[in-house]
């Protein structure tokens, strides 16, 4: 575990990218405990410039609602879907990759195929429907990004699992009697860890990006306020009012930047031997 | 031979990063390649002589530094050339060839092309030249009908011939030097023994320096005309080969041949009334590859009409060469694979029969040791998790599990503070002893060991068979031994059965095997065993 962080840490990227998503939780968590106040309240007259009054630095926008609070709100939404949405995209697609790769055959072939068909709609597509059907709420919201996302483990941990199952030690967990539930995971899964952690790292961050899309459609949450909701309400005056769009845009840029790079260096730490200068 | 020396290598010494299992993974070696004159460079794993291979090729990895020492060739300093010397060198004076065939072949280029390859890279002759040179060269290392072999990719040779594809390409250019890295291990002995031959031939005809590294003393007995023995990256002995192995003055060298198993089996004690631990009746499987529009469905018979069964108390040996389908009988034997046909008999249960939790329950009187130390044991879980799983998952008490686990370890020569280590903390010796602990830890009725020392190295070989027929003399355990050695069966071995792709050609007592052997492939593995014509063996 020290060696896996000396080796994250040494990485720049990683370095920086953890650094960004540690400021980022702080904001989501400690954040509106700073700024009680709603988000969704008018505080000042519409249209204010930002960096002209210290109560609202980063300007208002259309209806007099603080930007700034918006940003501080929408870092608690927009993590909260990236996180549980991959989560919920694990717990389908792990078991089912790992089920499809363990036991091979009808099952494996029946298993892909169900796979292939949620890869063969465009996700995107697929996301607004299920939100539109079920009604845009935060559970909506994440149910469907965890339905088209999926996939990719699912596709990620059959491959290791096929890879896996016919290590030797594998085998003689079979030998001794162990049964097959038993051997998945506790023989199998650990060993198979790291590129799901790889995976789901940068899959938070397109989780984020896939609620801003929603909600930059106006099917978000109407309750809550997040990045892509606040991107899509300043689009129309985009040229009267820059701030109202440009800044909770730099906070998805930023956010999904820190993931990404924290995937890199998770990719680089928990695979020492591809990372290490390359020969 | 008393020509000059062509290669001088003079107190060689190559620092490894720090941090590691020593300072130096070549400390202090000097020897000399003389024209018309093989040097086996011998040693086990880790002694740094494939080390010593590189440098003479200038391919060492970036992570090593070359402290002092002089490798004189052409009266320069190898060490101090740059990467255009080097590249002018290498191929053109010293060549090299490579212990896997398979991987130092580029997959998708065809034999031919890569032989032309090599004079390519030196702007040597015309292309219709090239290709003229490269049907002689295959003609040469007795390649079977060179001009499909030229067009032809590796993937479609045998292990032999590419070995063969090998060499010519590094003959190519006629070096003056050719440095062979364990160019054997990856073959069958029979084919082995040919190319053991064609190495000796060529070099003889073209008056080569050869360096061959090599860990089996057999092969230095039938190949080398003198001999270095490498231990922890230090000289202890050289000498001509007959010095050597005849008279080894190094302890460490009369270690290691004593470890070397002789061909001469021991006197076993007749194994009479005693009931039948395992039966095998008519066992077949054959592999189907599925063929695609164009192509027929491959299909290898691995076992055909398998019969053979163990006494209590028995190791019955399967030799065989690879491919020959002696891996799949044991997991056919394990359950590990489904038979086609034929039935299973351990005592008087059925084992092909049964399934499911059934199954499951009486796996634990047959269990396996594995033939790699290092894919055997999960990295993630405990030596102490990995020895008492499998009790833990028959009924028994947590508790009692480890205890037992602590038992067996002790058992296997190890003590009880491994229970909280992880396996990569180990060497492959003790790893096996691992291994064969949790084969234990059920208290079976029967091993089945695949390839179980093959991966060792030579006394630790010795020192885990010796293990294994101790314990199961003890425990009463019957064994199925699983080897392309014939040496080591011949050592533990009560009976022998031969396979010849997929079927038993024949099955006697070690004693009888080696003394009369009947069928003519048993005649042609025993003719082809390293190692017989000087004697290496004197431990005998």
């Amino acid at each position: 575990m020290k060696q896996f962080w000396k080796l994250m840490l040494r990485n720049p990227s990683g370095l920086i990218g953890l650094t960004i998503l540690v400021i980022a939780i702080v904001i989501a968590v400690f954040g509106p405990l700073m700024f009680p106040n709603s988000p969704l309240r008018m505080v000042q007259r519409p249209f204010l410039p930002p960096f002209t009054l210290s109560a609202v630095p980063l300007g208002t926008d259309a209806l007099g609602r603080d930007v700034f609070a918006g940003i501080i709100y929408g870092a608690r939404v927009s993590l909260l879907v990236g996180l549980v949405s991959t989560l919920a995209a694990l717990a389908v697609g792990v078991p089912l990759g790992a089920i499809a790769g363990y036991f091979g055959g009808r099952i494996d072939d029946a298993l892909m195929r169900f796979t292939e068909f949620f890869q063969t709609i465009p996700s995107f597509a697929l996301a607004i429907v299920l939100v539109a059907v079920l009604r845009p709420s935060i559970y909506s919201i994440v149910a469907s990004i965890a339905i088209v996302s999926w996939p990719p483990v699912a596709r990620l941990v059959r491959g290791e699992v096929l890879s896996l199952r016919t290590r030797e030690y594998v085998q003689a967990a079979i030998v001794t009697g162990q049964t097959s539930g038993w051997i998945i995971w506790h023989e199998i899964l650990p060993n198979a860890l790291s590129p799901v952690v790889v995976l789901a790292s940068l899959m938070v961050a397109t989780a984020i990006l896939l609620e801003s899309s929603l909600s930059f459609l106006g099917l978000g949450d109407p309750n809550l306020i997040s990045w892509g909701y606040m991107v899509g309400a300043g689009r129309t005056v985009i040229r009267q009012a820059w701030w109202i769009t440009v800044f909770p845009g730099l906070a998805i840029l930023m956010s999904v930047l820190g993931l990404n790079l924290v995937g890199e260096g998770l990719n680089d730490a928990l695979n020492p031997r591809l990372a290490r200068d390359g020969r | 031979m008393a020509a000059d020396p062509v290669v001088r290598i003079k107190d060689l010494r190559i620092a490894l990063p720090p941090g590691g299992e020593r300072a130096y993974a070549v400390d202090g070696v000097s020897f000399d390649l003389k024209p018309g004159e093989i040097v086996c460079v011998v040693g086990e794993s880790g002694s740094g002589k494939s080390m010593c291979a590189h440098a003479l090729m200038g391919l060492l990895p970036d992570s090593v530094v070359t402290e002092t020492g002089e490798i004189a060739f052409d009266s320069s300093n190898l060490l101090a050339l740059d990467e255009d010397g080097w590249r002018d060198l290498r191929g053109r004076r010293i060549a090299m060839v490579f212990q896997e065939p398979m991987t130092a072949l580029n997959p998708l280029m065809r034999i031919g092309d890569q032989m032309t390859e090599m004079f390519e890279a030196h702007d040597l002759l015309s292309p219709r030249e090239r290709r003229q040179k490269a049907l002689g060269l295959a003609q040469e290392v007795g390649l079977p009908d060179p001009e499909r072999i030229v067009r032809a990719y590796p993937h479609q040779l045998s292990g032999g011939q590419r070995q063969r594809a090998m060499i010519a390409m590094a003959l190519a250019l006629e070096p003056v030097v050719l440095v062979a890295d364990e160019p054997t291990t990856a073959l069958d002995v029979t084919t082995q023994a040919q190319i053991l031959k064609l190495i000796r031939d060529l070099q003889r005809s073209r008056n080569m320096a050869v360096m061959f590294i090599t860990h089996d003393f057999g092969v230095v007995g039938d190949i080398a005309d003198r001999v270095v023995v490498l231990r922890h990256g230090q000289i202890v002995e050289q000498g001509s080969a007959q010095a050597v192995l005849e008279r080894p003055q190094h302890a460490y060298t009369k270690a290691l041949l004593a470890a070397v198993p002789s061909m001469a089996p021991p006197p076993r004690p007749p194994l009479i009334d005693r009931n039948k631990a395992v039966e095998v009746i008519g066992l077949d499987k054959t592999y189907v590859t599925a063929g695609g529009w164009f192509r027929p469905d491959r299909s290898v018979q691995a076992a055909n009409q398998v019969n053979f069964s163990i006494l209590q108390g028995e190791t019955l040996g399967l030799v065989g060469e690879s491919g020959s389908g002696k891996s799949s009988v044991a997991r056919l034997v394990m359950r590990l694979i489904g038979a086609d046909r034929g039935t299973i008999r351990i005592g008087d249960v059925d084992l092909t029969q049964l399934e499911g939790k059934a199954l499951r329950d009486q796996r634990r009187r047959i269990q396996m040791i594995f033939q790699d130390p290092f894919a055997s044991l999960n990295p993630r879980r405990k030596v102490g998790q990995i020895i008492s799983d499998g009790p833990i998952a028959h009924g028994s008490d947590p508790e009692k599990a480890r205890q037992r686990a602590r038992d067996l370890l002790g058992m296997v020569g190890l003590d009880g503070g491994a229970m909280e280590r992880y396996p990569h903390e180990f060497s492959g010796g003790q790893r096996q002893r691992i291994g064969i602990a949790r084969a234990l830890a059920l208290d079976p009725e029967i091993l089945v060991a695949d390839e179980a020392v093959s991966a060792l190295d030579v006394s630790v070989q010795a020192q885990v068979l010796n293990l294994l027929e101790d314990l199961k003399t003890r425990l009463g355990l019957s064994m199925l031994f699983i080897t392309h050695d014939l040496r080591v069966a011949a050592q533990i071995c009560d009976r022998i059965a031969v396979m010849q792709r997929g079927v038993i050609v024949e099955l006697k007592a070690t004693a009888t095997l080696f003394a009369a052997p009947e069928h003519p492939y048993t005649r042609e593995l025993l003719a082809a065993v390293p190692g017989q014509q000087k004697p290496v063996s004197l431990s005998a």
